[in-house]
Formats: C-alpha cells, structure tokens, sequence
C-alpha cells in the first residue's frame, strides 16, 4: 500500500513538473506576445495541479489529515490567472494594436481599451 | 428586511467568505469561525460600493455542471496546448484574433465567461467591447476561427445563460 501511494504520489509531481516545464518552454518558443500569454496560463496550470494533487494524496493517505489549503490555492490560480493574463493583454493592445488592426467591435464600434477619451490620449504620447 | 440588508448587504458572500477563512486557517475553531464572520461581514461591508446590486443565480445546481465541464476541458486544453508548443512549428501555426458577440448581459456572468475562456483550448480573452456587447478572444491555433466562435457560445455561454440570467 505504501509503495503504491508514493508511485501515485510521484506520478502526480512527475505529470505537474513535466506540465509546468512545457509552459514555460512555450514562453521561449512561441514567436509573438499574444501567443505568448498562451503558454503560462494554460500548461502552467496542469502543471500546479499535479504538485496539488500530489500534495493532497500525501496529506489524506500518509499524514491522515485534510488539508484544505491545496484546495484553496486551486481557487485563488483559477481566479487570478486569467486576470494577469486580461491585464497583459490589455498592455499589448493598447501599445501594439490599433483599431484596424484588430477586428470588428459589432455594434460597439470599438474596444474597451481603445475606448479612451482623446484628451487622455494626448496626454499619454506627450 | 432593508435593516438586515443594510447590515449584511451580501449574505452570499459573507458566507462564501467565512468558509474561505476556515479552509486557510485549515482547522476548525470556534474563535476562527467568529473572527471568519467579522471578516465577511466586514470586507463586504467596506466594498459594498463596488457591488452595486446583487448578484443572482437562477440555477445553482447548474454550476456543478458548469465546473465540471471547465476542469475537464481545462485538462484538454493543457494537452492541447503542450502538443502545440511541443509539435508544431511556429510557421505551421495560425494564431488569430476572433469576436465572441455576448447574449449574456449581467457582468458577474461576462466576467465568468471571460475567465473561462482563458483558461480553456488555446484561447484567451484579451478585451470586452466598449459597451459589453462582445469580447475579443486570441487563438493560439485556429485554422476555423468561426468553429472556435460557436464551440465558446454553445460549450460556455449557453450554460452561464442558464446559471445567471
């Protein structure tokens, strides 16, 4: 029983580290900022999951007792991290993107981060 | 009923944070459930400017659901994109921009959306339109992006629709 849950235990490290390993490779290897973002967001968060996941099992099983903070970083991960990558974005879109070149808004006619009234524009190149 | 709504103007979120308080303190007390309670009625209490109105959930068994089916497309979307970044070159690669136009129109509902799409198959949500009627979405890999528009409003939209609206 020992054996098989330090097997599962590692599986679970070996799965997170190898996750976490690709998403940070795709940082380096994909070639524009936007396809950039893809790599941390994603890949990282499997890779979080396994050492979680690992973590837990090890409580429960070895440690006989129930940690709920695994369970609390999970939460906070999926709640923060498509905020960092929105803000991210948002710096790229407003540094490298015009209206044209992105596309149709629909009835909006623009983008919420070109959306900005010409006076706060003026100042921002000055 | 307008005394205990001044006074405990989110009874959901109070809650939600005192059990949050219980699970970091990772044990269970008296003296932490109390001091729990004081922070949720507290931090809502201080924010509650920024919550204008409350939120509603129609169907709350729906949410289960609706985890289930991002934890499962979560872990896709991990292969997903490791397959990409691994085996494909960057040339064979088609990253592209594409407008998501919303149904949804409570801001609790666009916000959980737009989460979920970037934590979901290669896309990430980048911006809303000026008056939230569409959000813009960046494909790692999309050949189809009308494919990628559909798959998001019959997978995510729909069911938030249900959830929220």
């Amino acid at each position: 029983m020992d054996q098989f849950l330090e097997i599962t235990v590692s599986v679970f490290l070996v799965v997170g580290g190898v996750f976490g390993l690709i998403g940070s490779f795709g940082l380096i290897k994909l070639n524009d900022p936007m396809s950039r973002l893809h790599g941390p967001t994603k890949a990282s968060t499997l890779g979080l999951g396994g050492v979680l996941l690992a973590s837990m099992l090890h409580s429960i099983l070895a440690e006989h007792h129930v940690s709920f903070h695994e369970i609390m970083i999970t939460l906070f991960v999926l709640l923060t991290a498509p905020i960092t990558a929105n803000f991210i974005a948002k710096v790229h879109i407003h540094r490298h993107e015009t209206p044209k070149s992105l596309p149709d808004a629909g009835s909006d006619k623009l983008w919420a981060t070109h959306d900005i009234v010409p006076d706060d524009r003026a100042t921002d190149e000055a | 009923m307008t005394f205990l709504r001044r006074l405990l103007p989110h009874p959901y979120l109070t809650l939600l944070l005192t059990v949050t308080w219980l699970m970091l303190v990772n044990g269970w007390s008296l003296n932490s459930l109390v001091f729990g309670f004081l922070l949720g009625w507290l931090i809502p209490f201080v924010t509650r400017a920024y919550w204008p109105q409350q939120p509603r959930v129609r169907a709350p068994l729906k949410i289960i659901e609706y985890i289930l089916v991002v934890f499962y497309d979560i872990v896709v979307a991990n292969i997903e994109v490791a397959r990409i970044v691994l085996f494909k070159s960057n040339a064979n690669r088609t990253p592209a921009w594409v407008t998501i136009p919303l149904d949804l129109r409570t801001p609790e509902a666009i916000t959980v959306l737009a989460g979920t799409i970037t934590m979901t198959p290669g896309t990430v949500s980048a911006d809303v339109s000026a008056e939230g009627h569409a959000l813009l979405v960046h494909c790692l890999d999309a050949p189809n992006p009308e494919a990628v528009r559909d798959d998001i409003k019959t997978r995510y939209e729909a069911r938030l629709k249900e959830i929220f609206e």
